[in-house]
């Protein structure tokens, strides 16, 4: 399995989004990839997640209740997940909406503040490309420039002017130093 | 290669009904499908096609009645509760020998039921799909390829065979994303006949029609009908193998559930255990033969579902007590997981041979 | 010898099922004649209720549909959507139309559909025998209401064409009688109407049409013929209700 990614937050915090960033890329490799969120009232207001695999084999099961990687972007999701990482998984936590750490040892937990990093770098509402950013860096799941590709081709057309913001947002999780 | 496009189900299963040619959708919402009605309200009107959202189901699969008679593709798309109130109109569209998609996008039940994904409307759409004797064409997609290629196909098969098609599919296939590409080319709808178009004083009138008051007259009709559903079973059935050829016990399991059985086959396989996995495509017509060659092969098999075990009767029935069938499932909108269903192969293997 | 009279072109020669003295004879008539002499006969398909009507597909020398009892309206929206050019009406009667049916008869309506709805109103279902029918009129006696249709237990007779009234999407709703010959006169300009809005795209046309039902109302037909003008129209006005372009009324808001 090249990424099992869970990624869970707020509703509107571009969890699904994030996701099909994720998904986009792997499909431009020409890798076998799902991306499956979770629907209902739940999406509205509530938490939303979403699943991303991506492998060289065909996935078999898209829903991810183990992940092997976990990206949270609020306490709730934190509370909710943490512990169905699978050990010598990666955590990825939104340390700038969650003020909690993990007691595991068994997992790798990045504190990454993607959110207060977004917003300082005037792309309010990125913390979610900021955190795919730093994925990126520590999975190797995809290459920056798939993943630029990617931003490009999953913006919708209508959005055309935020995609260098994306793609700045991505850059600063990428460079990012604990 | 054919381009890909990263698609939900549901979207790729729209749009491969459009380029099969479908201008007539008639909807209702209900969650988890209704990004169908979405994608086609936005689609088809660029097209010149109809999507009109009704006012209930009921009405949904009358207008799909009145627009196959017409002669056109014409489809519908709705979960479990929904279904529950079509099954009226898929009963008459049965009766009246009329072509139509009906897609289920399956959610738990009874009742109004939960959300999350479910295949508990199997017995509904292979056994009664409305009252009366009557089948309909029964697909289960297991990816979202193959909502779009089975989507093309129960057209055309439905409209080869005169009878209503249902493209079975559950929450996680209609939510999901995967790569997807379309054929570059659907053939046309063939000529229809028997369609309504008005006589243009050049024939005589076309009636379509399900009542026979006449009791020695219906059970001709229905007769002739089964006739036709022979032709069906011999013709139309489709499965997928996977790593049986040396397998002694076996999975059986369709649509989403299918696909999460693969990776418990490859899990159990690890710890040497010959197990493979047998897929119905179809599922009315069932591949009773094909299982019941299987069966006479193999030490016993066990049927995974989305359900508390409605596509296992069917499977008994096939095997007719060559082999023992087992069951295991999940209700109520719970996916079961790889690693469980990997437990339960190992059980199956560990089981005393029964003599 | 010169011809005098001759059956219209728009009906078979299938003898009808229909009891003596039943009006429904008289309605196919008029709808058969209005579509001959409107020249759309080979144009049109028609739509079958459940009830007295059901077998109307063997009467009306056009293309037709059975629908499901109440759903006539939703089938024809489906006819009228896939062939618009198409000439597309329904024959129901009053539980048809006006109790199961009553969704599919009022949203076909508020969508305006372009579509010709032929509404027969006998106060009873006939077809079952004889049980009260959403219009069956308060203190009449039914098999289903043997000691007269009690309000305030049964409820009220439903008013289709008053209902209509307060739908956008009508453009025309009239109701006629067929119980004299003046009545079938006007119904007949009513009926032809209703398939001349459709041709002009004017959107949901509707005529009910007081009818007779001497089996089981348990009257002679000379009596039937009477109790439509003296209990019947009383509670159920003749007249127009709704007359306007509803489509294009809308090209003028938009």
């Amino acid at each position: 399995m090249i990424l099992n990614l869970l990624i869970a937050g707020f509703g509107g915090q571009g969890v699904l989004f994030m996701g099909k960033v994720a998904a986009s890329a792997a499909m431009l490799m020409e890798k076998e990839v799902s991306w499956l969120p979770s629907y209902g009232p739940e999406m509205r207001g509530g938490t939303a997640n979403c699943s991303v695999s991506i492998d060289d084999n065909p996935i078999s099961c898209p829903l991810i209740t183990e992940p092997e990687t976990l990206a949270v972007l609020n306490g709730p999701s934190f509370d909710k997940f943490i512990d169905a990482v699978r050990p010598g998984g990666k955590a990825f936590i939104d340390s700038s909406l969650i003020q909690k750490k993990t007691a595991r040892s068994d997992i790798s937990a990045y504190y990454i503040p993607a959110a207060t990093l977004a917003e300082e770098a005037q792309l309010q509402g990125l913390g979610n490309i900021v955190m795919l950013g730093a994925i990126a860096k520590e999975t190797h799941f995809a290459p920056m420039e798939v993943l630029e590709e990617a931003i490009r081709q999953v913006v919708p057309a209508s959005k055309a002017h935020l995609v260098d913001a994306n793609i700045q947002a991505l850059k600063l999780g990428y460079g990012y130093q604990e | 290669m054919a381009k890909k496009y990263l698609m939900k189900g549901n979207e790729a299963m729209a749009e491969a009904a459009l380029r099969a040619h479908c201008r007539h959708f008639f909807g209702y919402p209900i969650t988890p499908q209704t990004e169908v009605a979405a994608y086609m309200a936005k689609r088809m009107p660029k097209l010149g096609g109809t999507y009109l959202q009704a006012e209930s189901e009921v009405a949904a699969i009358n207008m799909v009645l009145g627009a196959s008679a017409a002669g056109m593709r014409a489809m519908t798309s709705s979960s479990s509760p929904g279904i529950s109130l079509k099954t009226e109109g898929i009963s008459y569209i049965a009766a009246s020998d009329l072509p139509a998609l009906i897609v289920n996008v399956m959610r738990g039940g009874p009742g109004l039921g939960g959300i999350q994904p479910s295949q508990s409307d199997y017995w509904q759409a292979t056994k009664a799909p409305g009252h009366g004797d009557a089948q309909v064409l029964v697909y289960a997609p297991s990816s979202v390829q193959e909502m779009v290629d089975l989507t093309i196909r129960a057209f055309e098969t439905a409209e080869r065979w005169r009878m209503p098609a249902m493209l079975l599919a559950d929450g996680m296939l209609g939510q999901m994303m995967e790569p997807v590409s379309f054929p570059d080319e659907v053939p046309l709808p063939p000529e229809k006949p028997w369609a309504l178009t008005g006589t243009k004083g050049a024939r005589k009138p076309n009636i379509v029609n399900s009542l026979y008051l006449t009791p020695s007259q219906l059970e001709q009709i229905v007769k002739e009908r089964f006739q036709r559903y022979e032709k069906v079973k011999a013709q139309e059935v489709l499965c997928e193998r996977y790593k049986l050829d040396d397998a002694q016990f076996v999975l059986v399991a369709y649509g989403a559930t299918a696909r999460i059985c693969k990776a418990a086959v490859d899990m159990a396989r690890e710890k040497g255990i010959p197990v493979g996995l047998f897929r119905p495509i179809t599922l009315w017509p069932f591949p009773e033969k094909e299982l019941a060659a299987l069966g006479g092969q193999v030490k016993s098999m066990l049927a995974v579902e989305m359900s508390m075990g409605q596509m296992v009767d069917d499977v008994r029935l096939a095997v007719n007590g060559r082999c023992p069938v087992y069951f295991y499932g999940r209700t109520g909108g719970i996916i079961p997981t790889p690693a469980e269903i990997e437990g339960q192969i190992v059980k199956m293997a560990n089981r005393k041979e029964e003599a | 010898m010169a011809v005098l009279f001759q059956k219209t072109k728009g009906l078979t020669d299938r003898e009808t099922h229909y009891c003596p003295g039943c009006t429904h004879g008289i309605i196919h008539r008029l709808v058969a004649e209005s579509l001959e002499e409107l020249g759309v006969l080979g144009e049109t398909i028609g739509v079958c209720p459940v009830g007295c009507a059901v077998m109307a597909y063997d009467y009306f020398n056009c293309d037709m549909v059975e629908a499901p009892h109440g759903r006539a309206p939703a089938v024809a929206t489906g006819l009228k959507r896939a062939r618009p050019e198409n000439v597309i009406f329904t024959y129901q009667g009053d539980g048809d139309l006006a109790a199961i049916g009553t969704a599919e008869t009022v949203h076909a309506a508020t969508r305006g559909e372009n579509i010709t709805v032929i509404f027969v109103n006998n106060a009873i279902y006939g077809m079952t025998g004889g049980q009260m029918a959403p219009t069956t009129l308060p203190g009449q006696v039914t098999q289903t209401t043997p000691y007269g249709r009690n309000t305030d237990y049964s409820g009220f007779p439903v008013k289709v064409c008053e209902i209509l009234r307060e739908v956008d999407g009508v453009a025309y709703a009239e109701r006629v009688a067929v119980n004299s010959v003046p009545h079938i006169r006007k119904a007949k300009a009513a009926i032809k109407k209703a398939f001349q809005n459709q041709l002009e795209g004017k959107g949901f046309s509707l005529v009910e049409v007081l009818s007779t039902c001497p089996t089981n109302w348990g009257m002679t037909p000379v009596e039937a013929l009477g109790w439509v003008e003296n209990k019947m129209i009383p509670y159920y006005p003749l007249g127009v209700y709704v007359d306007r372009d509803v489509h294009h009324r809308k090209e003028e808001e938009a």
